[in-house]
């Protein structure tokens, strides 16, 4: 919000607006899924661009709104859907991609590595850009992070379900994360940094965990102090 | 009914599930644009010929070019090389051997399993070479013999004619003739079994050597 | 017979829902293809298993290396995995046909082809063949779909002695073990094991064997040296059957599956229906993407393919049986079929982050990791393997590099969906999941329930102590048991963005340019 602002665009956000239903689908609860997926439709079908800072949401807008709508023979919410899809952006697109900025003006002074996460590495292909935008933040100290494209261990309800497989990709990340010696950990989807910055936390790790979106609205003279935590 | 009509039956069943709309419309078979993989080679004679030796060499195969004057020659110096002096050929291998070398021809009654182990190798020519993966493919034919004679002797020498190298797996395929039992060699005998780690030599030769003979 | 009149778990038009008949899966109590645990509960075991971690780390950190080394090297990887998924599709199109066909071929060429309904079936057939060639021992090439049913068993239960041939079958045959992986069965033992085991099972094996990978291939190939020579039938599975021609093809590496299609007398090979590809020409493209695809190989050593009989050249009686065992049920669900396309390559199992640290064991299936959990599933019923398509964390990576394309998270999220429709089905009671997920779509239907909600949720902050909550209420105990859940914000992002924008509703109306 704070970045799109900075680089002029008038930016809304529609209170009708709730959740996109992942969480729903990927569980298997395609039906609970439906009215949450019209209600996406419904609000967002007006607008021009529509920006998510979550990856794996925008993954499942584009690759699974439709599907399930047209599972349950609902053709016409399918079609709405597909569209309001194709105008959906997770954050790093939207900037490279459709606004072509790189240089959003952020100051951010910390040793900062990156996760790439896995549908927005995968599903969405956003490689580079979120890294891009980083690699332009001034004051910034950022470093690879090892095995980066490997899957965090968050899944979803699969951190509940599948607790100790889940545990043990996430033991895997935060070794590679403190082998980084990194003061933050980033990322563009709050779910992922949800599970990564609860394991940190609970090693005590002092590793903060905080999102892509924070770090590009950072400027200086705010924030330096300490890094923000993880809130939406 | 006979498991073969019941069988039918369940996939033509199965298909119908999915033809009245329940279904994606991945059902019907799309019609092929025709393959838009590599299926021509690109390379000219004797870039193939290398390719191909490297890629031999690469998993472990010996190799050696001759022409067809130095031929015999070579083919003297594996088999001196080896000290295999009695040695399996196929009916009609039309190759000069030295001296030095016995050499028996599987011919009727032909000789059991037990009999092919105790040779010290098999001299074979082929049919098709595959430069891209390194593969040397046997089709039964007189000169290449039965299976069983490339198959228990612990080493095999094996002469190739650059008429007979493509550059690509699909070009093999289109050569070659279904009907006949068909071996694809690609190095010796080989198990990654143990810690994925690639060891040579297990059940079949151990010991793969190749004679590419140019023009 | 069965019909398939309705697709289970497959939401019909409101009218049109037929009553669902039993599909054809595999039965039970035969063969490998159900678990005696839940994923969760075999997988916290195998966690535990240090030494484990340790093997399957390493094995699958070589392989995938390897593997993205020589795919690299193709510039038309893409379009032959467009090409793979294509003929499959194509094939699955039209199965009748193409297995009819290649029935016609092989039998022409002087084979004898048997139908199997299921794994039971497909084992007396087995057994009577054996039998009638009068012999009590049969050499084997690893074949999957002969683990799948169960043949080793039914044979002995025949007094018949089946011998695995494949290095790492015959380190798990040896160790009285189960295979943990698709191409490299053993890969849960490393070298030192594997010695222990040839040590303690071979009785024609040296005192002084090392670990050496070399010593080892040594000691097996003395082995089964003589097994091969004297054995009079052999027994196989099939890489691919062609329609076209009748041929059919063992990809491998040893020679051990050469030793088992050449020596003996008799051949038996037992394929899944799934496996006929139409034409000759097809083996181009699968004959490029699975060596690459599962041991890194631009080739592997040895392909043999036969078509029937040749009169004076290796086996003389010639059998093909056609297994169905589930896949027809599979086949009915036209996107789950798409778990029939594997080529059996394993290039998901060693790419994914979930099989590379519990094995394959704990899909309790000889089909494990991500294929695994969608095929396992469909050929058994859901029912019978539901905690399969749970066992991911849908990370892709999978589908990233099958050589056909198959969606495999896109399978998972199918077959969780039919999971949950089928236990709606049958169940009287909703499940305390199915309560959660219909609250939480309630609340999520209408902003002002979610925003009611949030503030609701900002009591949270009284569990947490400095940033951070160290324990939830059940079932979110799973996830406290090692991480920390954020303490909720004191304001919600809805309640930031009424502050900085007043009464800006976001309003259709009033919206601006963006």
């Amino acid at each position: 919000m704070t970045v799109l602002e900075r680089l002029g665009h008038e930016v809304v956000f529609p209170a009708e607006q709730t959740c996109c239903g992942q969480m729903h689908i990927n569980t298997g609860y395609q039906r609970a899924a439906l009215p949450l997926i019209r209600r996406y439709v419904d609000t967002f079908e007006p607008y021009e661009l529509i920006v998510a800072p979550s990856g794996s949401c925008v993954g499942s807008i584009g690759h699974q709104h439709a599907m399930v709508a047209r599972r349950h023979h609902d053709e016409d919410l399918a079609q709405r859907a597909q569209a309001v899809a194709a105008r959906t952006y997770e954050l790093s697109q939207l900037l490279v991609d459709v606004l072509g900025v790189e240089d959003v003006g952020a100051h951010y002074p910390h040793r900062v590595t990156y996760h790439p996460t896995c549908h927005s590495l995968r599903l969405l292909a956003v490689g580079d850009r979120p890294l891009r935008l980083l690699r332009r933040v001034s004051g910034i100290d950022l470093v690879p992070l090892p095995d980066a494209d490997v899957c965090c261990g968050f899944g979803g309800t699969f951190a509940v379900k599948n607790a100790d497989t889940s545990t043990a990709m996430l033991a895997d990340k935060m070794r590679n994360v403190l082998a980084t010696r990194a003061e933050v950990c980033t990322a563009g989807d709050s779910s992922c940094l949800m599970h990564i910055g609860g394991g940190l936390s609970r090693l005590r790790a002092g590793v903060k965990t905080v999102h892509l979106a924070e770090i590009l609205a950072s400027t200086a003279g705010a924030g330096q102090g300490a890094p923000a935590a993880v809130s939406r | 009914m006979s498991a073969r009509d019941d069988v039918l039956a369940r996939i033509r069943a199965a298909a119908r599930t999915g033809a009245d709309g329940t279904g994606p419309a991945s059902f019907a078979a799309a019609p092929s644009p025709g393959p838009r993989y590599r299926t021509r080679s690109e390379l000219a004679g004797p870039e193939l010929l290398e390719l191909l030796a490297s890629r031999l060499t690469d998993y472990r195969a010996l190799v050696h070019l001759a022409s067809a004057a130095t031929l015999a020659d070579e083919i003297g110096a594996a088999l001196r090389r080896r000290q295999a002096r009695r040695i399996v050929v196929p009916p009609a291998l039309r190759l000069p051997l030295p001296g030095f070398v016995t050499a028996t021809a599987d011919t009727r009654p032909f000789l059991s399993p037990a009999e092919l182990a105790a040779f010290d190798g098999v001299v074979t020519r082929a049919a098709v070479a595959v430069a891209e993966t390194g593969t040397i493919v046997l089709d039964g034919s007189p000169d290449q013999g039965r299976r069983a004679i490339s198959l228990v002797p612990d080493y095999h020498l094996c002469v190739v004619e650059a008429g007979q190298v493509v550059h690509l797996v699909p070009e093999a395929v289109a050569r070659l003739a279904a009907g006949r039992p068909l071996t694809w060699i690609s190095g010796p005998s080989a198990t990654s079994d143990i810690e994925l780690e690639r060891v040579e030599g297990v059940h079949g030769p151990r010991t793969l050597e190749v004679v590419l003979v140019s023009g | 017979m069965t019909a398939f009149l309705g697709l289970p778990g497959w939401p019909g038009r409101p009218g049109s829902r037929r009553p669902p008949a039993e599909p054809a899966h595999a039965p039970r109590g035969v063969g490998h293809l159900r678990a005696a645990d839940p994923f969760p509960v075999a997988a916290r075991r195998a966690l535990a298993d240090a030494q484990l971690r340790r093997n399957l780390g390493k094995a699958t950190t070589t392989i995938r290396a390897k593997r993205a080394a020589v795919v690299s090297e193709l510039p038309d990887w893409e379009e032959l995995r467009a090409a793979g998924e294509a003929i499959k599709t194509a094939t699955m199109a039209d199965l009748d046909r193409h297995l009819e066909q290649l029935d016609a071929a092989v039998t022409a060429r002087g084979g004898t082809v048997h139908w199997a309904r299921d794994a039971i079936e497909a084992n007396n057939i087995v057994t009577a063949l054996v039998q009638a060639a009068g012999a009590t021992e049969v050499v084997k090439v690893k074949s999957l779909a002969t683990d799948e049913i169960g043949l080793n068993d039914a044979l002995a239960a025949a007094g018949i002695a089946a011998y695995e041939t494949d290095l790492a079958e015959l380190i798990v045959q040896l160790g009285h073990d189960r295979p943990s992986h698709v191409l490299v069965p053993a890969i849960h033992r490393n070298r030192s094991e594997i010695r222990d085991i040839f040590l303690r099972e071979m009785n024609d094996v040296s005192p002084d064997l090392t670990d050496d990978p070399a010593a080892l291939a040594e000691a097996a190939r003395q082995h089964l040296r003589r097994k091969f020579l004297s054995a009079t039938v052999g027994i196989s599975g099939a890489n691919f059957g062609v329609a076209e021609t009748g041929t059919l093809c063992v990809v491998e590496s040893e020679g051990n599956g050469r030793m088992c299609v050449t020596l003996p007398q008799t051949l038996i090979t037992v394929m899944g229906i799934e496996k006929v590809i139409p034409s000759w020409a097809d083996l181009g493209v699968f004959l490029q993407l699975l060596p690459r695809s599962s041991t890194g190989e631009r080739m592997n050593p040895y392909t043999s393919m036969w078509t029937g009989v040749t009169p004076g050249d290796g086996p003389q009686s010639v059998h093909l049986v056609l297994l169905d065992n589930g896949r027809t049920a599979a086949l009915a669900d036209p996107v789950g079929r798409a778990a029939l396309h594997c080529i059996r390559c394993s290039a998901c199992l060693n790419v994914c982050p979930v099989y590379e640290r519990t094995g394959g064991h704990a899909y309790g299936s000889v089909y494990p990791g991500p294929i695994g959990a969608v095929l396992s599933p469909q050929l058994t019923g859901i029912e019978d393997n539901a905690s399969l398509p749970y066992a991911s964390s849908l990370c892709g990576a999978c589908y990233d590099v099958c050589p056909v394309k198959i969606n495999i998270p896109e399978l998972l999220v199918h077959l969780r969906a039919r999971h949950v429709e089928e236990a709606r089905r049958t169940q009287r009671l909703p499940s305390a999941e199915a309560i959660t997920m219909a609250a939480a779509s309630y609340v999520l239907a209408d902003p002002g329930r979610l925003a009611a909600a949030q503030s609701a949720s900002r009591s949270g902050r009284l569990l947490g102590r400095r940033g951070r909550i160290t324990a939830l209420p059940p079932p979110l105990a799973a996830w406290t048991r090692a991480r920390d859940a954020p303490v909720p914000p004191p304001q919600t992002f809805r309640q930031w963005w009424q502050g900085h924008h007043g009464d800006d509703r976001g309003d259709r109306d009033d919206r601006g340019d963006q």
